[in-house]
């Protein structure tokens, strides 16, 4: 009689021993659909244990500060892939000029990615940086928006330049988004 | 999937390592698999266990992070300090459960 062992499982590899990864992201937009890309892939990066550092800059302050980060808004106008959900019939560019229609848009896009359970802004934000993020202010947009650190979110780790973005970034994946 | 030993036990694991059979596993098991990957399981962590075992029972796929932080109780900055690195797969490798599938 002959008898079968069964071999002890294989542990996964969770990556506790390898170099740890940096990516830095690049956040130029303030639209609500260009915002929500961003930090979308850098919470999936920190949840594969990768160090992240985003730098807003130019229309991406807008995700900072405390004034508008509620606020952003996604057009369609320009947006030629434009259909409404569960459509695949493109929507005629005009129909974004129409007021109210910006509005429309922010909310409809609001409520689809909300079901989903993905965090407004402000949420997403706090999320991040309680999971290890380092967020990081442009100066030249700042003082071209004439900000201060008051009117930016708290979890900021400060108002920096260019500079010192790349002396920072050395060694990283960056994404500019 | 295949058949495999975790401990004393035999149970279903994937090509990954991760158990395949929600009713193989048990807290013994888990506090082994806790140790394979060098976590001593304390109450906090087995809060978070219980829940992911307990959400999945209801919803059929394993909780993401957030909703471990906004509906199990247990904040994303704890998760991250007490399943370092990579909470989300470590969790669900020690609750006997499949890598969550949600981005978020």
């Amino acid at each position: 009689m002959t008898t079968t062992q069964t071999a002890p499982a294989i542990v996964p590899d969770f990556g506790d021993d390898s170099e740890v990864r940096k990516i830095c992201f690049i956040c130029s937009k303030g639209n609500l659909d260009m915002a929500y890309p961003a930090l979308i892939m850098a919470n999936g990066a920190l949840n594969e244990g990768v160090e992240v550092d985003i730098f807003f800059t130019f229309w991406g302050m807008d995700m900072l500060n405390k004034g508008t980060w509620n606020d952003l808004q996604f057009s369609m106008l320009g947006n030629t892939a434009m259909h409404m959900p569960g459509s695949t019939k493109h929507l005629p560019q005009g129909l974004g000029g129409l007021p109210g229609m910006t509005g429309f848009a922010t909310h409809m896009l609001k409520k689809q990615i909300g079901d989903l359970d993905v965090p407004e802004i402000p949420e997403f934000l706090e999320m991040l940086h309680e999971m290890g993020a380092r967020l990081w202010a442009c100066q030249l947009s700042v003082d071209m928006m004439g900000l201060t650190k008051d009117d930016l979110y708290e979890g900021v780790e400060d108002i920096i330049n260019v500079g010192e973005f790349v002396e920072l970034s050395e060694g990283a994946q960056t994404l500019f988004i | 999937m295949s058949l495999a030993t975790i401990g004393s036990h035999e149970v279903h694991v994937d090509d990954e390592g991760f158990m395949t059979d929600y009713d193989e596993w048990s807290e013994e098991l888990g506090k082994t698999l806790a140790n394979n990957i060098g976590i001593d399981m304390s109450d906090q962590h087995w809060t978070a266990v219980r829940f992911l075992r307990d959400d999945f029972k209801v919803e059929g796929e394993t909780p993401t992070l957030r909703r471990v932080s906004t509906v199990g109780g247990v904040s994303t900055k704890e998760l991250f300090q007490l399943f370092p690195k990579k909470p989300a797969k470590k969790m669900a490798y020690i609750a006997g459960l499949p890598k969550p599938a949600g981005c978020v």
